[in-house]
């Protein structure tokens, strides 16, 4: 974890907005500079972005763990705070607490094969393991990567899709909930990849990024092909405000989604999902 | 020809554990055809008089509405099922299949199978159980493609 909010997590650091990549319609990626010492952080944490007189969010990196010296967000500008810092431009300046929360285990896959699902924005968390499994790609056994989207349109990181796809030691698939004529992939819920895909049930990690919902049917689907829910990871999103399990705000059951995960097993997660109170 | 169907009937995952007699009885419902690219398996509307065990290429199930694009709500692939109208009345298919690339299948002669079923309920009954999972799987998909679930939360 970096050392950047050793002395408070709870003060921001301010940086620098360096680029900006518009993804989709609605989603931005930005490339901050994280300043002199750089930004470690592993696959799946969240930093809180605060965008300057409007407010916190918290957003998973979506960038290279590799790459200390930049550090990118990809974000959906849905409400004030992610639609400020989603128009951000090179230049301005943005708040950043983090890295927080326990991220994908990706040493627990070595020498299994590995089932990556990603439902629309949930790809973004999910890329810096990929980047990490393409980066020690011999620790591995088969790799599948299966993104689902609602429409062609709508793919995230599409360019990036289509080069891992090239690779010939990945099988990556992806489909879109609804196309018309001129779309010539798959069509289907992300799901339906899952029995297509080939990997030793037995002995396989999945990681799992999306919806809530498109997560659930997604594990239901991988332990119906054999994988153990202790296997199962997903990343859980609820409404985090200090990111250090202080505030209360992402309670889920027993847990605070921001301290104790937001990556956790299906084993665990599993019985709660199902559960409309919380 | 027979023999090949024989074969890949008995092999295939959707067959899997069908005793040999129905096998039997099932290969006498099938023949191989092919599609070219671009071609129709059915239309909206037809007679639902067969169904198909894809062996190569991809389909594309395709929902038409006057003065709008066709919009495709599912791809399958090789070893996947196409069509599930022919087990219950009117027998009409709901949609249409277009072969996305050059498609292999085997056809099953479903007014055949249907009656093969019909004097048969063990036959019946094992084929149900066989297409019942393949309806709640898409039934299943259906629902999440409902709830648009990738879409921007209100």
């Amino acid at each position: 974890m970096s050392a950047i909010h050793a002395a408070d997590p709870m003060v921001p650091n301010v940086m620098r907005v360096v680029r900006t990549r518009r993804e989709l319609a609605d989603v931005w990626t930005l490339e901050i500079d994280p300043g002199p010492n750089g930004f470690a952080f592993a696959p799946g944490q969240f930093n809180m972005l605060y965008a300057f007189g409007i407010g916190e969010v918290a957003i998973s990196v979506s960038g290279d763990p590799a790459e200390s010296d930049r550090l990118i967000h990809t974000v959906r500008a849905v409400g004030n705070v992610s639609t400020a810092l989603a128009h951000m431009k090179p230049g301005d300046t943005l708040g950043v607490r983090g890295p927080f929360g326990h991220g994908w285990p990706v040493e627990a896959a070595t020498d299994a094969d590995v089932v990556v699902v990603a439902g629309g924005l949930g790809l973004a968390p999910l890329r810096p393991t990929i980047y990490r499994l393409i980066a020690e790609r011999s620790r591995y056994g088969r790799i599948a990567l299966l993104s689902g989207s609602r429409s062609p349109t709508e793919i995230l990181f599409r360019g990036e899709l289509e080069r891992w796809s090239a690779r010939l030691d990945i099988d990556v698939e992806a489909t879109v909930d609804h196309a018309t004529g001129d779309w010539r992939g798959q069509v289907g819920v992300v799901t339906t990849l899952i029995e297509r895909a080939a990997f030793d049930p037995a002995n396989t990690v999945a990681f799992v990024c999306g919806p809530e919902i498109m997560m659930r049917l997604s594990a239901v689907e991988l332990e119906r092909g054999g994988v153990a829910a202790e296997r199962v990871y997903l990343s859980m999103e609820r409404n985090m405000k200090c990111a250090i399990g202080h505030c209360g705000h992402c309670q889920f059951a027993g847990d605070f989604v921001c301290r104790d995960g937001p990556v956790a097993t299906h084993a665990r997660l599993g019985p709660l999902l199902a559960l409309r109170e919380i | 020809m027979i023999e090949g169907l024989d074969r890949y009937i008995r092999e295939h995952p959707f067959f899997t554990g069908l005793s040999e007699e129905y096998v039997q009885l099932i290969v006498g419902c099938a023949r191989n055809v092919v599609f070219k690219a671009g071609t129709y398996l059915y239309r909206h509307g037809d007679p639902a008089d067969e169904f198909f065990v894809l062996r190569h290429g991809r389909v594309a199930l395709e929902m038409t509405a006057p003065g709008r694009a066709p919009v495709t709500f599912q791809t399958l692939v090789e070893g996947e099922i196409v069509g599930v109208s022919w087990l219950l009345p009117p027998h009409r298919w709901s949609y249409d299949a277009r072969a996305v690339d050059l498609v292999r299948a085997i056809a099953m002669d479903a007014k055949c199978l249907r009656e093969k079923c019909d004097s048969d309920h063990n036959l019946g009954y094992d084929m149900m159980m066989r297409f019942v999972p393949v309806l709640v799987s898409r039934l299943q998909a259906t629902r999440m493609q409902v709830m648009d679930v990738y879409g921007t939360p209100a």
